[in-house]
């Protein structure tokens, strides 16, 4: 009758958005009411979002599953032996079991290295963490040279998650060959890309490993503090984080002298203000320093002269939290996963249409059309698929003759498509992509820092433009303009805020150009 | 830890100083205590703004120069920071925020009829804030829950597969928590 019985309820934002906090809640009111003792731990998300809130027992077989649990599913899932001894074949019977968690397809099939940990531990739970060989990057790190550490990062092939694909080590070299004072590692945190949730998902659900990666990077090229540039959209990550970093510091991980080894690094999270562009890493800079978040001119590099005038490590959170795997496992392991030049997993992440929306980390070569289909079943509206945007709000619009690609950096840019972030965003055939390419150009209005024209003003005008072709006045005038405006804006943009936004317009153009011909009729769509 | 109801009550809280304009005396003690804590760490400026506008529920103008001042930069440049990033606002706004996200996940699943139901729902464009102060409605640009799209979020609580009918329960029930707020304070963080 005492016996306890731990069971897994997600607080990722995510699962808790569709409900996991009543699921939670009712739960526990209904162990007390049966006088049974239940062990709840509040995990990460598995990544499986269309089955959350996912509920997960503790069973002699293993970790057993059950979604999507509404609470009002719950009673007949106790009665179902939810919180019993029952056998498989017992809780078999209920509609929402899942069998052993392990074992859903969707997850047995990826091969997580980066989110190896994620909806399995306690977020918070440094005894978790360390006993899912969490620190034993830093535990080897601490008795490795500086440059041993670059190395190690080098031979890995790690290459920036963030979106540019810059190589990590070699980023890491130039700050380490910059003698100074003060150096900084930041870790891009603005996740500004819509239909990715992987560094919010790696934060909320594994903090440590983040943790972890930027105290190595501070022992790799010498920084002593750390900043955490977080995007405000991301209130729980917040908490999940600063909860984590306490605990370090109260540990010995973090602060002045890291497991006695006469080691200083102190780590701090800052929240943005809702400014796309702070995602680009000098913008991000500037908001830290405090001021408007405009772009600044490279060079000067900001490994050479970055925040505060000082030699800085940008990286995002998915490169920096890898780098703890990449330390624990040697750099040998990581590359031997993955294609061409792009070495290691990708957390990619499916959103939009999809039946099965969520994170699956494979080796980079798998094919798109592998994660829309295989991983992501199709559309959820059951649809045809007309069009899917790869690599964020500046990634193009690819149409089916392009869902071979392998997902590679170098094979999808040679077509023209962008890996990004890693994010896919699917959408069925009622997409209207006139109107998705006049999105592209009124975010950019929305979002430029407007240091230059062609990307202030170019995407004003080309928000006009769309609209002149969606009202039919001279209507290949129009189009041809807008042509001439996505080039300008390419060729005279700083930054791939303004030089990217017409990779969307003019992927829309180039393969869905039937959607610009339409007769007007919807002229007050879209405003 | 996360919990729906005390996290609205909290909201509740937390806006009601910020409900209408806020006196010049409550917002020099304001400014001024949250400058004696953070006006010291390297890059303070945004730190700050953020610490105003939750206590005060915006960025009053009339904070700007005392800002300024401490931190030995002009009232031009503190408010040029302010006008640059969407999340400070120079005016007050309702009890409650409601953002919805208007991206390219959410837009695939049905965000751009959420959009124009919000906005015929409370009767408000982009930024406007009820008659009774209640609610303002905000745009956003993905709240990282696309898997769950279409997504919005209200404080800061984040609510997916959002569609109209559970829109309107929700502000219903924004409506109604005050109340509960008023007869329960002890759940306020
Ligand atoms: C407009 C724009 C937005 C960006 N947004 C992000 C972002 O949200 N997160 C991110 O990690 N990198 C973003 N980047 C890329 C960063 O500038 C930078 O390359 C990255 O943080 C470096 O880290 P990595 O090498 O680990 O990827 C953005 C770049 C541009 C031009
Ligand atoms: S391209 Fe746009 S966002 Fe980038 S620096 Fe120029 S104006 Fe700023
Ligand atoms: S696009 Fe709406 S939550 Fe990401």
């Amino acid at each position: 009758m005492t016996a306890i019985v731990k069971v897994f309820i997600p607080r990722d934002s995510a699962a808790l958005s569709v409900g996991a906090e009543r699921v939670s809640k009712k739960l526990t009111q209904l162990a007390a009411e049966q006088d049974t003792v239940v062990d709840l731990v509040r995990n990460g998300s598995r990544g499986l979002f269309w089955l959350e809130p996912m509920v997960e027992v503790d069973t002699p077989e293993g970790r057993v599953a059950y979604g999507p649990v509404a609470p009002k599913d719950l009673p007949s899932l106790i009665e179902a032996g939810l919180l019993n001894n029952a056998s498989p074949s017992d809780r078999q019977a209920h509609p929402l079991y899942l069998g052993l968690t392990e074992e859903i397809e969707y997850l047995k099939k990826q091969q997580r290295l980066t989110f190896a940990r994620a909806g399995i531990i306690d977020p918070v739970s440094l005894t978790d963490y360390k006993s899912t060989h969490g620190y034993d990057g830093l535990v080897r790190a601490l008795d490795m040279s500086s440059q041993a550490l670059v190395d190690e990062v080098k031979d890995s092939g790690l290459r920036g998650r963030g979106g540019a694909a810059f190589p990590t080590g070699i980023k890491w070299q130039t700050v380490l060959n910059t003698p100074a004072e003060q150096k900084y590692i930041i870790c891009n945190a603005d996740e500004g890309d819509s239909g990715t949730f992987a560094d919010r998902l790696q934060m909320e659900a594994d903090p440590f490993a983040l943790i972890e990666g930027m105290t190595i990077a501070g022992l790799a090229v010498e920084a002593t503090q750390g900043y955490i540039y977080l995007r405000e959209e991301y209130p729980h990550a917040k908490d999940i984080l600063n909860e984590a970093i306490q605990v370090a510091e109260q540990n010995g991980y973090l602060g002045e002298n890291i497991l006695d080894s006469g080691k200083t690094f102190h780590l701090e999270v800052r929240i943005g203000a809702k400014a796309y562009i702070c995602g680009e890493e000098t913008a991000l800079m500037e908001s830290l320093e405090g001021k408007r978040g405009m772009v600044r001119p490279k060079p000067p590099l900001p490994a050479i002269e970055g925040l505060f005038g000082q030699p800085t490590v940008v990286n995002n959170v998915l490169s920096l939290s890898t780098i703890a795997i990449i330390l624990a496992k040697g750099g040998k392991f990581y590359q031997e996963f993955g294609m061409g030049r792009s070495r290691g997993t990708m957390p990619f992440q499916l959103a939009g249409n999809l039946k099965y929306p969520g994170l699956v980390e494979t080796a980079f070569g798998i094919t798109m059309k592998e994660l829309l289909f295989d991983f992501g079943g199709g559309t959820r509206s059951g649809r045809p698929m007309r069009s899917v945007q790869s690599g964020g709000p500046l990634g193009a619009y690819l149409p089916e003759s392009q869902w071979h690609l392998e997902m590679d950096y170098e094979a999808l840019s040679a077509e023209g498509a962008v890996l990004g972030h890693g994010g896919l965003v699917a959408f069925d055939d009622t997409v209207d992509m006139l109107e998705q390419a006049r999105f592209s150009m009124e975010f950019c209005v929305e979002e430029s820092c407007g240091k230059c024209t062609p990307c202030r003003i170019g995407s004003t005008r080309g928000v006009e433009v769309i609209d002149r072709i969606r009202a039919d006045e001279n209507r290949d005038d129009n189009l041809e303009l807008l042509e001439d405006l996505c080039d300008t804006m390419v060729s005279g943009s700083l930054c791939a805020m303004g030089g990217m936004t017409p990779f969307p317009v003019q992927s829309a153009l180039e393969h869905f150009g039937e959607d610009f011909q339409k007769p007007s009729n919807n002229q007050e769509a879209g405003q | 830890m996360t919990d729906a109801n005390t996290q609205g009550a909290g909201q509740a809280a937390q806006a009601s100083n910020g409900q209408g304009l806020a006196n010049q005396a409550e917002i020099e003690s304001v400014v001024g205590r949250i400058l004696v804590e953070l006006k010291d760490i390297p890059g303070p400026l945004l730190p700050i703004l953020h610490e105003v506008q939750h206590q005060l529920g915006y960025v009053p103008d009339s904070s700007l120069p005392i800002i300024g001042k401490a931190l030995n930069i002009s009232r031009a440049e503190v408010h040029g920071v302010v006008t640059f990033y969407h999340h400070f606002s120079s005016k007050p706004r309702g009890r409650h925020i409601i953002e919805v996200c208007r991206a390219e996940s959410c837009q695939s699943m049905g965000g751009r009829d959420l959009e124009a139901h919000a906005k015929s729902a409370l009767g408000l464009d982009w930024y406007q804030t009820t008659m009774d102060k209640e609610i303002t409605l905000e745009p956003v640009f993905c709240l990282g829950n696309c898997a769950c799209s279409p997504a919005i979020r209200v404080g800061d609580e984040v609510y997916g597969r959002m569609d109209a009918e559970q829109f309107d329960e929700i502000v219903d029930e924004l409506r109604t928590v005050p109340l509960a707020f008023s007869a329960n304070p002890a759940e306020v963080k």
